[in-house]
């Protein structure tokens, strides 16, 4: 269990770190709107035009690695046996 | 004699009027943008809204007198993040509900520049963002892209385009925009810049 628990806090915190680095690294809040530029060809105005797209922020990041010490913390919590030879 | 005289009389109100143009900025493209930078140590919120409107009315040969007002609808301010934008647009920070609109009567242009088609001035006027009103100048790059409203419309109208850009500061505190919240994460500075362009069909 306690092994289980650990590997689980570690997937965990591997996982969100790889998500948010292949995401583009992201160092502000999580987005669920991405800003894309463009530009108008008459009048050479760059306007922008907001897509739906989830980019994972810093705030993601830092409740995973929360998730993380809590899992890991609870791997500490049942009593070990002892083995009496 | 008589005759042309009173022609003259009469007609003399529309000649003094015939060089006017009046442009209006509400785009159907959603091409016109006003945009927002706030820039703290510890956090940089830029946004901007596309819900702009309004007309202004230029006459070339007295430019110091150009008249109008552009309006934001400030519902149309966006966002990276759902909640930031509900944050911004509720009671604590613009109070989009009681102050629908950001506004910019201009009272007329000083330092006026014609280079060609571009001319540069100092735009003055009203700046009106939550209930808060406020005598400003700010520098504005004006062009006149004649006859290309055909091309703009796919050739439904005909007529000039006017584009104007500007950029410039105003502080939150002076607009009351939760003044209490510390300037280290959200700054005391917002930065606006105007990309706009008005129709003036014939």
């Amino acid at each position: 269990m306690r092994t289980t628990l650990r590997l689980l806090a570690l997937l965990l915190l591997l996982g969100t770190t790889g998500w948010w680095l292949a995401a583009g690294k992201n160092p502000g809040w999580t987005k669920n709107k991405v800003a894309v530029e463009k530009k108008d060809e008459i009048t050479e105005i760059v306007f922008t035009e907001y897509e739906d797209r989830f980019v994972p922020g810093v705030d993601i990041l830092a409740a995973a690695g929360v998730g993380a010490v809590v899992l890991a913390g609870l791997s500490f919590l049942g009593r070990r046996k002892v083995v009496v030879s | 004699m008589k005759t042309t005289l009173l022609l003259t009389c009469c007609l003399l109100p529309f000649a003094a009027t015939a060089a006017e143009q009046t442009f209006d900025f509400k785009d159907p493209k959603g091409v016109n943008t006003a945009r927002f930078t706030l820039d703290a140590p510890l956090e940089t919120i830029s946004g901007s809204a596309n819900g702009v409107s309004g007309t202004l009315t230029i006459d070339p040969a007295k430019p110091e007198a150009t008249k109008g007002s552009i309006v934001i609808d400030a519902k149309t301010l966006s966002v990276e993040n759902a909640m930031m934008k509900e944050h911004m647009l509720g009671a604590e920070w613009l109070d989009v509900a009681k102050h629908p609109t950001i506004s910019f009567t201009v009272s007329g242009l000083s330092e006026f520049k014609m280079e060609g088609e571009k001319a540069t001035a100092k735009v003055k006027g009203k700046f009106s963002l939550k209930g808060v009103e406020k005598e400003i100048s700010v520098p504005a790059t004006v062009t006149l892209l004649k006859d290309k409203l055909g091309a703009r419309t796919g050739g439904k109208m005909q007529g000039d385009l006017m584009v104007i850009r500007t950029e410039f500061t105003i502080k939150r505190a002076d607009y009351g925009i939760n003044p209490k919240a510390p300037a280290d994460k959200v700054a005391d500075d917002i930065v606006i810049s105007l990309a706009i362009a008005g129709s003036s069909p014939k």
